[in-house]
């Protein structure tokens, strides 16, 4: 593996913050294929004979076809993908490794933010609430937290892949991504023991009456959710409830 | 509600619905952030974050993974954070109806993200002969309709899901009855119950996680006790 040629920095900015509305035509055809061609297209100017030369547009047309990852691992996409067209790799292999990249972009990326990181800091917004904080603190504490691993990750991502190219396989072993998603799994059941608890106590209010009645609400409700178990999704569990409780309040 | 007690709530429900997929995915349309959002336009941040608690529990368990259909929580925490940031703060019944409306715009604002992702198959469907000859234009083209399409549709959510709903719930709050102890208890409760599965759900294969999670419940008691 050759070292990585300079990127101008305007045109890794570019791709950088395209990549924010890479899902921005998502659809059941081409998925975010054509995101991924709208995130590449600034470093496809250099190509030889520029924007309007035959390179470019051969490039332009291969990378606006099917792709699906997960969005903030896009950027590895992009970058490595990028690098190839750049570096004249044969089109024949750049169509390889889209297709073989989207499966573990996606799972590794979806196991990481949606199912671990994402979570983590739902619940640390809920604690903060939970302690008594008010809503500029609360909401500050989820955004900040979140985004901060979320820009890094955008960020690492389209560097790693421009430096790795189209081998990027070796970077998705890296240990953020092997033993991040059980250690932050650990720190979210620690975080939620302490968040869910005081989310309550703040919503009924710290008597022990109203903390019996919570409790018996949501004893109640698992014996019904597990009744309707594989019928209906949690949220479609809590708008059935809501809804029964409300229909009931309402008529006696 | 008149038009122009509306507007910032439709704007803001555009801007939260577009960020669940197409841009920029902060986080912005996350409950405890839109519904705060919402209820501070509405008056009252803290009853707006009141609500966004109690759906953020809600919505822990609503994980978008790929191509998955999902309930849009932007626009719906906008409507339930509206409609319970603007009450009667004495009145009883507003946080349970004010909960049954997001979720009812959260599953509406669901098929509308459906409905949207199909519409922008038919555009690169119809774009696919200019994509194959490598038009720029048509690429930036596409891009901008389907973000364009994303705030419109949030906007549009969040506008039907107001004046539909909030009628019915002026109407259905005067009829209730009871004091808001119990339906607080009953909100917190079957929350915290689904908040709590889903934790549950996403950790229990990690080894370590339910001594993580015993010693988590016993500080957060001690907390909540003490």
């Amino acid at each position: 593996m050759t070292e990585a040629p300079k990127l101008p920095f305007a045109t890794r900015l570019a791709m950088f913050l395209r990549l924010f509305a890479v899902q921005g035509s998502w659809n059941y055809e081409t998925m975010m294929g054509t995101g991924i061609a709208f995130a590449i297209e600034p470093a496809l100017r250099l190509l030889p004979g520029g924007k309007d030369g035959a390179a470019y547009r051969a490039a332009l047309a291969r990378e606006s076809g099917y792709f699906n990852a997960h969005p903030y691992l896009a950027g590895l996409a992009v970058g490595g993908l990028a690098r190839a067209e750049l570096e004249g790799d044969a089109g024949a292999r750049i169509e390889r490794f889209r297709g073989a990249s989207c499966g573990p972009l996606g799972s590794v990326g979806d196991q990481l933010v949606w199912a671990a990181w994402l979570p983590f800091c739902s619940l640390l917004g809920l604690l903060a609430f939970g302690l008594g904080f008010g809503p500029l603190v609360v909401v500050l504490t989820f955004l900040v937290s979140y985004n901060t691993g979320h820009l890094a990750l955008r960020a690492w991502a389209l560097d790693a892949g421009w430096r790795e190219g189209l081998h990027i396989a070796a970077v998705l072993g890296h240990p953020v991504f092997r033993q991040g998603p059980a250690l932050i799994a650990r720190a979210t059941a620690l975080l939620a023991g302490v968040a869910i608890p005081a989310t309550v106590a703040r919503i009924v209010g710290a008597r022990p009456a109203a903390l019996a009645s919570a409790i018996a609400a949501a004893i109640v409700w698992s014996v019904g959710t597990a009744l309707l178990a594989k019928r209906a999704d949690g949220w479609r569990a809590a708008l059935i409830g809501v809804a029964v409780f409300a229909i009931y309040s309402i008529v006696t | 509600m008149t038009l122009f007690d509306l507007a910032p709530f439709v704007g803001l429900g555009a801007v939260t619905g577009l960020d669940v997929v197409s841009f920029p995915q902060a986080m912005i349309s996350r409950p405890i952030v839109a519904a705060t959002l919402a209820g501070a336009l509405a008056g009252d941040a803290q009853r707006g974050l009141l609500i966004g608690a109690v759906l953020e529990m809600v919505a822990l368990g609503t994980l978008p993974f790929g191509a998955s259909r999902y309930p849009e929580w932007g626009s719906a925490s906008v409507v339930g954070g509206a409609l319970y940031g603007s009450g009667d703060v004495a009145a009883t019944g507003q946080l349970a109806l004010a909960v049954l409306a997001a979720l009812l715009a959260a599953w509406l604002s669901g098929e509308s993200m459906v409905v949207a992702r199909t519409l922008n198959a038919r555009e690169v469907r119809v774009a696919r002969p200019a994509l194959e000859t490598g038009r720029r234009d048509v690429v930036r083209a596409l891009q901008l309709r389907g973000i364009a399409l994303d705030l419109v549709r949030g906007a549009l959510v969040t506008a039907c899901a107001l004046v539909v709903l909030t009628p019915a719930y002026l109407a259905l709050t005067s009829l209730w009855s009871g004091s808001p102890g119990p339906e607080r208890a009953v909100l917190a409760g079957f929350t915290a119950a689904l908040g709590a599965a889903t934790v549950w759900m996403l950790v229990r294969g990690t080894s370590g996680a339910r001594v993580f999670l015993a010693v988590g419940a016993v500080v957060g008691l001690a907390v909540v006790l003490l």
